[in-house]
């Protein structure tokens, strides 16, 4: 159980501070805007009481905030985010089969599920995130473009990080 | 109260969900003055719509009212309108110049009464021979000719329009002079037949057609431009169609031309027929 929280205390830690520091800076125009941070509420244990993961992913979304200035803005993508997550794993996952994985990382879970999960959490993060800062339908389409773009992006930059950190588990 | 305990935590993602959306959003809107801006701007909107619609119908109750209200300020405003007064001053436009010596100078005149569908049209101006108009002066538009002063009274004119078929004026097409006649076959105010052009000659369709020399109009005012031309009757001459430029039936001002040389040629001329 330390060790858990050990380790998720360094994973947030860090893709904050990558996420602040560089990726910041990243981005393709106004288009394609990176959000690697989501990754650590992508990768909390399966077995986190609700509203302790609602808690994490609203810290999450206003620590990003605070360095973005967008106060509420991350927050209210990362509370969407924490319950698309919740419905995901209750669809897709059986409890019972799955009790003994801690958390849901590409090692564990094999690159088809891990992919499906990282995409559909990140697009609905994207969308609550540019939909929020747009703030009018005027620019639906716009944004919708931006949301795939960026989507694109942030799953290609988990996905090198996940490969990078690749443990692979004997279940 | 058990049940609803029990159904809130059995749903507790969705409730957390809402309780950690409206924080959030609520934190978004207080402190990020772009969205404080939408919102208050389309909550803004919606009133205003709603003040808009309600404003239209009730506009529907008074509308009998602002009728005669508007009734009584078109009479009131029609009274004051120019054309309530009989206008005494002429408005006359001469060009001094030194070099050269003034031939025409122009009078200003309002159609008064107007014909396009007759065979033989007249129009009326509010020109007379208080103000030096005489019979046979010429009167265009600011489009082109429109015809030659027939009766002169003190306050008024009466033109012989240019759809007429006693009027004929020296017209030139190329630097081909012929003569420009309405009412020989063709009664439509918008079209005029060019006669006594050479048929060996071609006359492009859209040509110009000025006054030539000859004629009482200062040379070179626009009549109109061909829009067709044949030979069919066989003859010397071309049968030319002018569309004119001048919309007769739409004419509000006119201007007189007085050829201030015209006397002097006319006495002239008079000498010729005494010898």
């Amino acid at each position: 159980m330390g060790r858990v929280v050990i380790i998720n205390s360094i994973r947030f830690v860090l893709l904050i501070a990558t996420q602040v520091f560089l990726f910041k800076n990243i981005g393709y125009y106004n288009l394609s805007i990176p959000y690697l941070y989501i990754l650590f509420i992508l990768l909390l244990p399966f077995g986190i009481p609700n509203g302790l993961l609602f808690v994490l992913a609203f810290v999450t979304g206003i620590t990003v905030d605070v360095f973005y200035d967008t106060l509420g803005l991350n927050a209210i993508a990362c509370t969407v985010m924490a319950f698309v997550r919740i419905v995901f794993i209750s669809v897709t996952v059986q409890r019972d089969g799955f009790d003994n994985e801690p958390e849901p990382s590409l090692g564990i879970m094999g690159f088809r599920w891990f992919i499906f999960y990282a995409v559909i959490l990140t697009f609905f993060h994207h969308l609550i995130l540019f939909s929020f800062e747009t703030f009018k339908f005027s620019e639906l389409g716009f944004t919708l473009i931006r949301v795939v773009l960026s989507t694109f992006f942030t799953v290609f930059l988990i996905l090198i990080t996940e490969f990078a950190f690749f443990r692979k588990k004997i279940r | 109260m058990r049940n609803l305990w029990l159904f809130i935590s059995k749903y507790n993602a969705f409730f957390l969900l809402v309780i950690f959306f409206t924080i959030s959003l609520i934190l978004l809107i207080n402190n990020n003055s772009y969205q404080r801006a939408s919102v208050w701007n389309s909550s803004n909107q919606i009133v205003g719509t709603a003040y808009e619609r309600v404003n239209e119908f009730s506009s529907y109750l008074v509308l009998g009212k602002t009728n005669d209200s508007l009734a009584a300020e078109n009479a009131r405003l029609r009274n004051l309108l120019k054309s309530s007064y009989y206008d005494d001053s002429v408005k006359q436009i001469t060009v001094k110049d030194s070099v050269l010596k003034q031939q025409y100078t122009y009078t200003v005149a309002r159609v008064i009464n107007n014909s396009v569908h007759q065979k033989n049209n007249y129009l009326t101006i509010n020109r007379g021979s208080k103000h030096g108009i005489k019979k046979g002066m010429g009167v265009i538009a600011s489009s082109g000719v429109v015809g030659i002063i027939l009766n002169v009274s003190e306050n008024f004119s009466t033109v012989r329009s240019l759809l007429h078929t006693e009027t004929k004026i020296s017209a030139s097409v190329d630097g081909n002079i012929g003569s420009l006649v309405w009412g020989e076959g063709n009664y439509d105010s918008r079209f005029a037949l060019l006669k006594d052009i050479q048929s060996h000659l071609t006359i492009k369709k859209g040509a110009r057609v000025i006054t030539s020399e000859f004629s009482l109009f200062p040379p070179g005012t626009n009549i109109g431009s061909v829009s067709e031309s044949d030979t069919r009757d066989g003859n010397s001459a071309l049968n030319i169609k002018v569309k004119l430029d001048t919309d007769f039936a739409k004419l509000q001002y006119v201007y007189v031309i007085i050829n201030l040389l015209s006397e002097e040629q006319l006495n002239l001329e008079a000498q010729n027929k005494v010898e």
